[in-house]
């Protein structure tokens, strides 16, 4: 695994010089507003509507009403200990959003997004996936709503993720499969934005994580932040005190905000993220963006980008379709500049190893994003040694991924396929 | 090497003082070949452009449809590079036509936005228009525009608010790009509806030009714009020309005939 990249380390941004002004939607230099003109009444309308629900009883009594009766929150907490023994002995405990209803932390936003979307007067809502859990939660909540749906799809991610492909077609949304790029994440980005400028009068996008234009990261972000906010109070209920490390993983990054914002006025709890690795960040074939990306602008927002010499955005790869993706959230840009997080990665094969531990030693068997972090977790539970205890994220479970893990573990009966 | 162009806004005045509108052709650099663009925008100023508008492929075009998605992959594929934009625009200059650039900033922003705009203006280029950057994100470029003399093109949209539209046309210069449908690039039927409605309230606003771009492919599209815009911006339809059968040249020739027709259609505006 990798060595945690700090600023010392910070590959060199180049020429670009942002001139930091306190704008509204900044993490430091990172974030903004990068967009056509013709989103920006959208853009501004939903900002003014979050705010308006934030301190709006009418929205969050019925979006803890929903959490309560149908999300099913709050999450527990489960301590892993036959996982742990490979963890250099700390103690680990897992937030189980893979047991939230769709089977991840992404209902968390959706639901929130969803009611603003009513409340905005208007009657679709369109989403990107990768995984296809992101998908998954935006067709079950407009269901629920009675919102019209479509949900676009790097056609490259609708074959690793066919069983939610199902799912959201089974609940009624429209899935678009992408085909031009490199056919996944970035690509159904590209896609849903030009739907938005097309159909923004009655569409709301639904942005999956904590990327894009502002408000999205920081909407997204506050939707999720309950996450952090339910384990800090459950970890010291069971252990009488905070974590040493609190450990997710990083696609666009918004399972990792949610977990990581409560804490980050407690000084002594390390904020660990770990981003896809791939093949290895030497083999170009990876998603480990602040192992080897420079500053600039993709979808909407400035952050850390994989791009090449030109500034063209270049393909990311990953095992896991949901963190398979060339730039992240701007306030993990700003995070981790800042020194208050950590960023690592872990290869494809240490994730198929995590996967596979946890499977075997606690009868959980997680998303394959959601392995990365328990990655993370066994690399810094060998540094941290056994008096550490860690809090993982498992923002996931795999049901999704089972066809992934029957070929890469060889499980498939010939001729089965 | 290059002498003083005549800036947009005296082109824009030009047409006008002729009782037309102005021509303004979008082509991306690259495709089908580095050669064959430059060909291209050569014919674009032959055939009677009075603005050609540069675009610089980019991976991932979340304003264009599919005509120009297909032509910035092929060029990205063939090899193209954000230096070769330059290049053309020379050949623009060359050939007595006046270039401005398309681009989506992070293409600006990776090279610097200072080195971009001096080798912009070396290059005899007459601005930038900037389809994913608002005047709000636009400090840097506002500076290095003025430093070089440098024409800035923001674009405003069916859904832009009376507020917005001061902020954006009072951060132009050389003209405003009033996208005449909610959406992407791309040929359509109707392009009017919406695009005169915008214009009247853009013109409450600001005494720069207004050119409308966005969905126009035939003369008579041509014509019925020319009667209230100050120029037609035309792009898919003269990316599908060159995209289409056969040898370089049948193509090119298609693109002159389009483009003199299109060229017919603003002077056939009823003003
Ligand atoms: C289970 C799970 N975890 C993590 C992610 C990555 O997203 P983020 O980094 O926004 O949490 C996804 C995205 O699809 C996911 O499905």
């Amino acid at each position: 695994m990798s060595e945690p990249t700090s600023r010392a380390e910070a590959p060199d941004a180049g020429e670009l010089t942002v001139e930091e002004l306190p704008r509204p939607g900044r993490f430091g230099q990172f974030g903004g507003r990068y967009v056509p003109e013709a989103l920006v009444p959208a853009l501004e309308q939903l900002d003014e509507a979050r705010q308006k629900a934030a301190v709006d009883p009418e929205f969050t009594d019925e979006l803890a009403r929903l959490h309560a009766t149908y999300t099913g929150r709050p999450s527990i907490l489960t301590e892993v200990p036959r996982f742990a023994a490979h963890c250099g002995g700390a103690r680990v405990v897992l937030k189980r959003e893979d047991l939230n209803h769709t089977g991840s932390h992404k209902i968390n936003n959706v639901l929130a997004q969803a009611l603003i979307t009513k409340r905005m007067g208007k009657t679709r809502i369109i989403a990107e996936t990768g995984a296809g859990q992101h998908g998954v939660a935006t067709a079950t909540a407009a269901a629920l709503m009675g919102l019209e749906c479509t949900v676009y799809m790097g056609r490259v991610d609708t074959e690793r993720q066919a069983l939610n492909v199902a799912r959201m077609r089974i609940l009624g949304a429209q899935v678009v499969p992408v085909e031009h790029g490199s056919a996944t994440l970035k690509d159904a980005i590209n896609e849903a934005l030009r739907d938005w400028v097309t159909n923004v009068a009655t569409t709301h996008y639904c942005i999956g994580t904590v990327t894009g234009p502002h408000p999205f990261p920081e909407m997204v972000r506050d939707f999720h932040a309950l996450i952090g906010e339910e384990a800090r109070a459950q970890v010291l209920e069971l252990a009488g005190r905070l974590p040493d490390a609190v450990i997710a993983c990083v696609g666009g990054g918004s399972n990792a905000m949610g977990i990581f914002h409560r804490f980050v006025p407690d000084a002594g709890v390390r904020l660990i993220g770990v981003e896809a690795g791939g093949e290895g960040v030497e083999s170009g074939r990876h998603a480990a963006r602040f192992a080897s990306a420079t500053p600039g602008v993709l979808h909407g927002a400035m952050s850390y980008l994989m791009q090449d010499a030109d500034g063209q955005t270049v393909e990311s790869h990953s095992i896991s379709a949901g963190l398979d993706y060339p730039s992240v959230g701007p306030e993990h840009a700003h995070l981790r500049d800042s020194g208050r997080a950590e960023y690592r990665y872990a290869t494809d094969e240490q994730v198929m190893e995590a996967f596979s531990l946890l499977c075997r030693t606690e009868g959980i068997i997680p998303a394959l994003e959601s392995a990365h972090a328990l990655a993370g977790a066994m690399e810094v539970g060998r540094e941290l040694g056994p008096e550490a205890l860690l809090l993982v994220n498992l923002s996931g479970r795999g049901d999704k991924d089972m066809h992934t893990a029957a070929a890469w573990f060889g499980l498939v009966e010939e001729g089965s396929t | 090497m290059t002498t003083a162009t005549a800036g947009v806004e005296d082109v824009l005045a030009r047409c006008r003082a002729e009782g037309r509108a102005a021509l303004i052709g979008y082509l991306p650099v690259g495709f089908p070949s580095l050669e064959g663009s430059v060909a291209a925008m050569r014919v674009l100023v032959e055939a009677g452009c009075d603005i050609v508008e540069v675009g610089i492929p980019y991976s991932d075009p979340l304003m264009d449809g599919p005509t120009i998605q297909g032509a910035a992959a092929a060029a990205l594929a063939g090899g193209t590079r954000v230096d070769d934009v330059f290049t053309a625009v020379a050949a623009v200059r060359e050939a007595g036509g006046t270039a401005v650039v398309m681009t989506y900033w992070n293409l600006v922003l990776h090279r610097g936005v200072e080195r971009f705009a001096a080798d912009l203006a070396a290059a005899g280029g007459a601005g930038l228009i900037t389809p994913d950057l608002i005047p709000d994100e636009a400090a840097e470029w506002t500076s290095a525009s003025d430093r070089h003399g440098l024409d800035r093109v923001f674009l405003v949209a069916p859904s832009s608010t009376r507020e917005r539209l001061e902020v954006v046309t009072s951060a132009c210069r050389g003209f405003v790009y009033a996208a005449s449908t909610m959406g992407v690039t791309g040929a359509r039927e109707n392009v009017d509806a919406d695009a005169r409605g915008l214009l009247e309230r853009v013109r409450a606003v600001t005494d720069l030009p207004v050119c409308v771009g966005l969905g126009v492919s035939t003369r008579a599209q041509a014509a019925e714009i020319a009667a209230y815009a100050d120029g037609v911006i035309v792009g898919s339809a003269l990316v599908r020309a060159l995209a289409g059968e056969g040898e370089l040249t049948q193509r090119l020739d298609t693109l002159r005939t389009l483009t003199a027709e299109l060229a017919q259609g603003v002077r056939e505006g009823n003003r």
